[in-house]
């Protein structure tokens, strides 16, 4: 229970360091709102009024908290090129980036824990040396790059989708989905390799145990400790490891709907910040701190879920 | 075991709160998929596609709006009392007919009948006095705010509104043509405007679409097409492939290298695109403070090379500040006062001091691949008279902010364009105390001139005050003076009727599909 309050009052700190850090980095980089919003026609007092209108000509510190205290409140506030309220765009977009790390996750899971086991049990010399020489290919072949390959070769050269074509959640359901598969598999091939890797070498790793010659001594087939006993230890690092990756998948998405064009929270932040949009970027800065904190946090639990002995710490 | 329940619970609700993020939009109606097959072109009823390059991330306010992207998209939607046509001309939109007194004092508008904006409510005399008023103390764009301040009263008897002036001004009828009608009391337009154009507006989806449906109620002949899609891309590459796959119906301002890939049976229409391409350089800082330099980099830059290698040839040389468009006040006798000589330029720069020739930096927007490509020959170029320049690229705010606002850079490559169709939205900028004089452009000669013109109330004597300013610009080598560039349009074959304006619009009601 202790580690509970513990950790829900590190989020909180965590999400008040970041949430700062992001306003003031806006202090420090040049650009004003209101030259993006008013364009190069406007006189010098329709920006001041302007500043005014949105609160930007007072000190920093208290626009900060004037914003802290109305999010704490659930008020997002209002997007300064949109017009609209932050929440609705929020709900708007983070489906979309929320469906592409799933989707992320589910390949990286699926893929990488059988592939793991097979590389690692392989008692094949050849095997094992190219598996881990393409591992280690695929896992330095950063996701944006795999994208673009994606992009130029499966869609422009075999057509067999149209890049940037994204079909919206609330047009089709399944449009939506066939259109993030690949880019979802783009950010799951590295981790994937990554994940075979780890899962490869805690398999050989734990075969070389004594309880393994123990076992084998006793009669067990092969295969029976490999189910029996030692995917269970060889797994427990995996785990923790697979949490994490769950919130660098969600990071991941950051250039990788740049590359595919899809309109989710990171392509909006990305847009929020060069338009200035202090309260779109301030909003998803949150969500996406949030999101990796909550991810970590439960990566910590599992990993004392699957490792009794690690308990109580 | 507490924890273990907790440790289960967060996984779930981690889940959970995934799937229902996605789960929410389930209940909104599905709409046919038509929208999807990518291969053949979306010919569907009477309605197109259009690919756009940026967002329209602005407020759809008339008075507040201020991208080029976004005007060029609400133009179908908002309308003045009058309006621009193609040609440069203005035509009764929401007037039905107008007079100028002779002196050149007094406007009369008479005010059409079964003008109904896009929420249903009938126009007034009294909608017209507000949007005026509206318009003259929130516009963002400020020539229009002090074209309209000379306004001394405006009035309406039943259906006629009359405005009178301080001053005559020979250009007012455009600055009308920019003063949106909007319902008086509606205070919505930020988000969902109303006007009175062929098209109104339906929704907006960020980054994603911008939906425009055909104004049923429209008095005049209206739009053809049912509805306009504007898809949004961002990104350049993103927007040619969707075109390239036959996605799309119409996409502008695309460029050379786009055009001579595309392969999916588009009819590619060229004009330009109504800005005036400059090497911009700071005469307030050294050595652009000397007109000598100035000039010899007008003699250094060789023009027709540089649209060769970055647009096979493709644009319109400019040589002031002024675009082929007005043709009124173009001169292409201007674009070749400083015909390429590299022997000239030395022999200027040696008479200003700079024998051995000198550096300076280039601050480019970065998001404008076109001046980028641009400053990339100039720098080229300039070496050969010893001159070594080197590219900045900023992000467009910084450009803003630093080189526009606190004009704090020595020279950009960059494009002005005309909010308004008339001389001044391109030449008030240079005389030396307007704010908008990014370049510090001090010239006793051309204040005069430029006001001389403006105070004129004879349009022809106004044109001619106007092409002098011009020819100073030109003579004093302002700036390094390059093109107006290239447009192109790819549109469906089976679309027909699209026409270039002079100004920076696409105009979406005179489109329709030939059978």
């Amino acid at each position: 229970m202790k580690y509970i309050v513990k950790k829900t009052c590190t989020l909180i700190i965590t999400l008040f360091i970041v949430s700062l850090l992001a306003f003031l980095a806006f202090q420090i980089i040049p650009g004003d709102p209101t030259t993006d919003l008013l364009g190069t026609e406007a006189t010098e007092e329709a920006k001041q009024a302007l500043r005014q209108e949105l609160g930007l000509d007072r000190p920093v510190l208290v626009r900060y908290f004037d914003w802290l205290s109305g999010f704490v409140r659930g008020d997002m506030g209002e997007s300064y090129n949109y017009r609209m309220p932050v929440r609705d765009m929020l709900a708007d977009k983070l489906p979309v980036t929320a469906l592409l790390t799933l989707l992320s996750f589910v390949f990286t899971i699926a893929l990488s824990i059988p592939l793991g086991i097979w590389a690692g049990s392989t008692r094949s010399r050849i095997m094992d040396l190219s598996i881990s020489a393409l591992d280690q290919i695929v896992m330095s072949v950063p996701p944006f790059f795999l994208g673009m390959l994606a992009c130029y070769f499966l869609g422009n050269v075999l057509k067999l989708f149209v890049p940037g074509n994204f079909v919206s959640y609330t047009v089709s359901w399944s449009q939506c989905l066939g259109y993030l598969i690949l880019p979802a598999l783009a950010i799951a091939i590295p981790r994937i390799a990554m994940t075979v890797k780890m899962l490869r070498s805690s398999i050989q790793s734990q075969l070389e145990q004594d309880y393994v010659r123990t076992s084998r001594s006793r009669g067990s087939s092969r295969g029976k400790i490999l189910r029996r006993h030692v995917l269970k230890n060889a797994l427990i690092p995996v785990i923790s490891f697979l949490a994490v990756s769950a919130a660098e998948i969600m990071t991941g998405s950051i250039i990788i709907e740049q590359v595919f064009t899809i309109p989710g929270i990171s392509r909006l932040l990305l847009a929020s910040i060069s338009n200035r949009d202090f309260p779109v970027v301030q909003a998803i800065v949150v969500v996406m701190a949030a999101w990796i904190v909550i991810v970590n946090f439960a990566a910590d639990l599992l990993y004392q879920l699957a490792d009794p002995r690690i308990r109580r710490l | 075991m507490i924890k273990r329940i907790l440790a289960v619970f967060l996984a779930t609700a981690v889940m959970a709160g995934l799937l229902c993020g996605c789960g929410e939009a389930t209940t909104q109606s599905p709409v046919a998929s038509d929208e999807t097959t990518d291969s053949s072109r979306a010919d569907q009823g009477n309605e197109i596609t259009v690919g756009i390059a940026q967002d329209l991330d602005d407020s759809l306010d008339p008075n507040l709006m201020t991208a080029a992207g976004t005007r060029e998209v609400m133009f179908n939607v908002f309308e003045g009392l009058v309006k621009p046509n193609s040609d440069g001309d203005y035509v009764c939109a929401v007037a039905s007919d107008y007079e100028k007194s002779e002196d050149g004092l007094t406007y009369t508008f008479t005010l059409r009948d079964g003008v109904v904006f896009h929420n249903g409510q009938s126009c007034t005399a009294e909608d017209v006095i507000y949007s005026f008023e509206t318009c003259a103390a929130t516009s963002v764009t400020s020539a229009v705010v002090t074209a309209l301040s000379a306004i001394t009263d405006i009035s309406a008897q039943d259906n006629v509104i009359t405005i009178s002036l301080s001053a005559p001004n020979p250009d007012f009828i455009s600055y009308v043509s920019s003063v949106y009608i909007i319902p008086k009391g509606y205070t919505q337009q930020a988000t969902a405007p109303v006007g009175t154009g062929p098209f109104r507006f339906v929704s907006r989806s960020v980054q994603e679409n911008f939906i425009l449906e055909r104004n049923e109620d429209y008095y005049g002949e209206g739009a053809k097409l049912d509805k306009v899609t504007y898809k949004i891309y961002e990104d350049n590459n993103a927007l040619f492939t969707a075109l390239n796959s036959g996605a799309l119906d119409l996409v502008a301002h695309l460029t050379v290298d786009q055009v001579n890939n595309l392969s999916n049976g588009y009819n590619v229409l060229e004009g330009t695109m109504n800005l005036v391409q400059a090497l911009y350089l700071n005469n307030a800082v050294a050595p652009f403070d000397n007109e000598l330099v100035r000039k010899a980099l007008c003699y250094a830059v060789d023009v027709d090379s540089l649209l060769s290698l970055t647009a096979e040839g493709h644009g319109t040389k400019l040589g002031s500040s002024m675009y082929p468009a007005f043709g009124k006040y173009f001169d292409p006798a201007l674009a070749e006062a400083y015909p390429y000589d590299v022997e000239k330029a030395k022999e200027l720069l040696k008479e200003a001091g700079y024998e051995d020739g000198f550096s300076f930096t280039i601050t480019v927007p970065s998001n404008y691949q076109p001046h980028v490509d641009t400053a990339v020959v100039l720098v080229e170029q300039l070496k050969a008279v010893g001159i070594d320049a080197q590219i900045q690229q900023v992000e467009w705010n910084t450009w803003l902010t630093e080189v526009y606002g606190n004009r704090n850079f020595e020279a950009t490559v960059c494009g002005f364009d005309a909010s308004t169709l008339n001389a001044s939205a391109l030449l008030a900028r240079w005389v030396s105390d307007n704010d908008k004089n990014m370049i510090n452009y001090n010239n006793p000669l051309y204040d005069e001139t430029f006001a001389k013109a403006q105070a004129s109330a004879d349009e022809a004597e106004q044109t001619e005050l106007y092409k002098q300013c011009l020819e100073i610009l030109s003579d004093t080598a302002a700036n390094v003076y390059i093109q107006d560039l290239a447009d192109f349009v790819a549109i469906n074959p089976r679309l027909q009727g699209f026409e270039f304006y002079p100004l920076y619009v696409i105009d979406m009601s005179c489109l329709y599909f030939a059978d």
